[in-house]
């Protein structure tokens, strides 16, 4: 498993439905099988590549700028104002751009990328983003021969966002990756989801989705992206070290210091399913190995 | 109308429990229901501890000897809470598969304190009984103090898994500490004037 093409995945609706039919005959067919039961029919055994319902993905935020339960960020980021949006593009390079989103959208075509999302604290979802590859954007700029990392920066406005105005992190949130890592195809600016905008809940009007790292690494409302000669630290970096580096790329064999990171939990698929393996760089290995060849992994986690 | 009340406290420590069952078979545990049942229970566990440790001072606050009636109940439902808690994550979501749950406890801190705990539970849970009490005579009060240790693991195997967000635990921390001073007070006391 690696990407999938939207046409792989069973749609939502349908993907219910079937359920709800599998579910009926269950109830009818069996007197005494456990499947009378309800929940019995909910997936004992794990799909893992079927798409996580929409409700769920816009539900189940992490997204701190907006309160640290899952619940809060759709609860809070609902009179979010994303317009008017403009991203600079500035540091190391030759000409700083500011680019408005309107521009951007212009610019750039969204496709439909549907990508594993995998948290760092053990949980995953199959989300069909719409988006183009970063690479694309900071082409439009000629980083000078000094640039070795790109930094994004996320909005601080506390006002709207309440939770920023608690010290939980170190705001404006920020995050980096090195220049080949932020030019990879598979680095993606999201805009959409479901073939809708982005919600504000997921990082609207500008994010970034990084399929092979954990969650925390793919900023939202980006207004920033900084070309930089040193490695930049992240706001999970300032907040502990030990627990999150640099790269975190999504790796089995390499715990959080609290907890393990070989398997998780698919969101969505009911009490009795179990966890499933976590694969190395999140099944996108054959696409990013490449960037870390020779690199000790564990000590660069 | 004494005899109404032990019961009551059995029933109303009941409803926790039917309140996460009731969520279980009607599917309102969100997208993460397995981590759910974990909190939930882990919370009551803590939740029975604080209450368990409020009998003794409540009684002296009070001067009512009623409520240390209630610490056998109470301390059994920690017991049961905590029991439920340890099988939600080795049954529900580790599926006894006994390699990552070792791996576990001797890796990660939180979880071998929180373990720890729990043995130290079991032998409160086998002598619980009034017969114990009277085989065990002064012994069993040592025994028993046990729950002290107990709660301190507790609050921190809460503490040490949180991401970045203690105020939740350092309140059931301060709770149980302040509990526990309380304790020392009455000691220092029986030791002025006995």
């Amino acid at each position: 498993m690696k990407k999938f093409k939207y046409s792989e995945i069973t749609p939502e609706k349908i993907y219910k439905n079937r359920r709800s039919f599998i579910k009926s005959i269950g109830l009818g067919a069996s007197s005494l099988a456990i499947s009378t039961i309800p929940f019995a029919n909910k997936s004992l055994a794990n799909d893992r590549d079927k798409l996580t319902s929409y409700k769920d993905i816009t539900t189940y935020n992490n997204y701190y700028e907006f309160g640290t339960s899952k619940g809060d960020p759709y609860r809070n980021s609902q009179i979010f104002k994303t317009t008017p949006w403009d991203i600079s593009i500035e540091g190391e390079v030759e000409k700083p751009i500011k680019l408005s989103m309107e521009e951007i959208s212009e610019m750039f075509v969204s496709e439909e990328r549907i990508y594993r999302l995998r948290c760092v604290e053990g949980w995953s979802m199959v989300i069909p983003w719409m988006g183009f590859s970063l690479s694309e954007l900071l082409s439009k700029v000629n980083p000078t021969n000094k640039a070795k990392f790109v930094e994004f920066e996320s909005i601080y406005d506390p006002a709207q966002m309440k939770g920023q105005r608690y010290p939980v992190l170190n705001w404006p949130y920020n995050e980096g990756l090195r220049i080949d890592e932020a030019m990879h195809p598979l680095t993606t600016v999201v805009t959409g989801l479901y073939g809708k905008k982005l919600p504000n809940q997921n990082g609207a009007p500008f994010r970034i989705f990084i399929p092979w790292k954990y969650g925390f690494k793919s900023a939202k409302a980006i207004v920033k992206i900084k070309f930089l000669e040193n490695m930049p630290t992240s706001s999970w970096m300032w907040a502990s070290p030990r627990e999150y580096g640099f790269y975190s790329n999504v790796n089995p064999n390499v715990d959080h210091p609290r907890w393990s990171q070989a398997t998780e939990r698919i969101i969505g698929e009911g009490v009795w399913a179990p966890r499933v393996k976590t694969l190395m760089f999140n099944g996108y290995g054959d696409e990013v190995a490449s960037l870390y060849s020779g690199m000790d992994l564990k000590k660069y986690f | 109308m004494k005899k109404y009340l032990k019961p009551g406290v059995f029933i109303l420590s009941t409803i926790p429990f039917l309140l996460i069952l009731y969520k279980i078979f009607l599917d309102k545990l969100g997208p993460e229901p397995v981590k759910e049942i974990t909190h939930f229970t882990g919370e009551w566990t803590l939740i029975f501890i604080c209450l368990t440790l409020s009998m003794s001072p409540l009684k002296r606050f009070t001067k009512l000897s009623v409520w240390i009636s209630f610490r056998r109940i109470l301390g059994l439902f920690v017991f049961f809470y905590a029991t439920l808690h340890l099988l939600t994550y080795v049954g529900l979501d580790y599926r006894f598969n006994w390699s990552p749950i070792l791996d576990d406890v001797m890796k990660k801190k939180y979880i071998f304190i929180g373990f720890a705990a729990w043995l130290l539970l079991l032998p409160l849970a086998i002598t619980s009984s009034q017969k114990m009490v009277l085989l065990l005579k002064n012994n069993w009060k040592k025994l028993h103090r046990l729950i002290y240790v107990i709660a301190i693991f507790g609050s921190l195997h809460y503490i040490w898994l949180s991401k970045t967000i203690l105020f939740k635990p350092l309140v059931y921390l301060i709770i149980i500490l302040v509990l526990l001073a309380l304790r020392i007070k009455i000691k220092n006391r029986n030791v002025n004037y006995g």
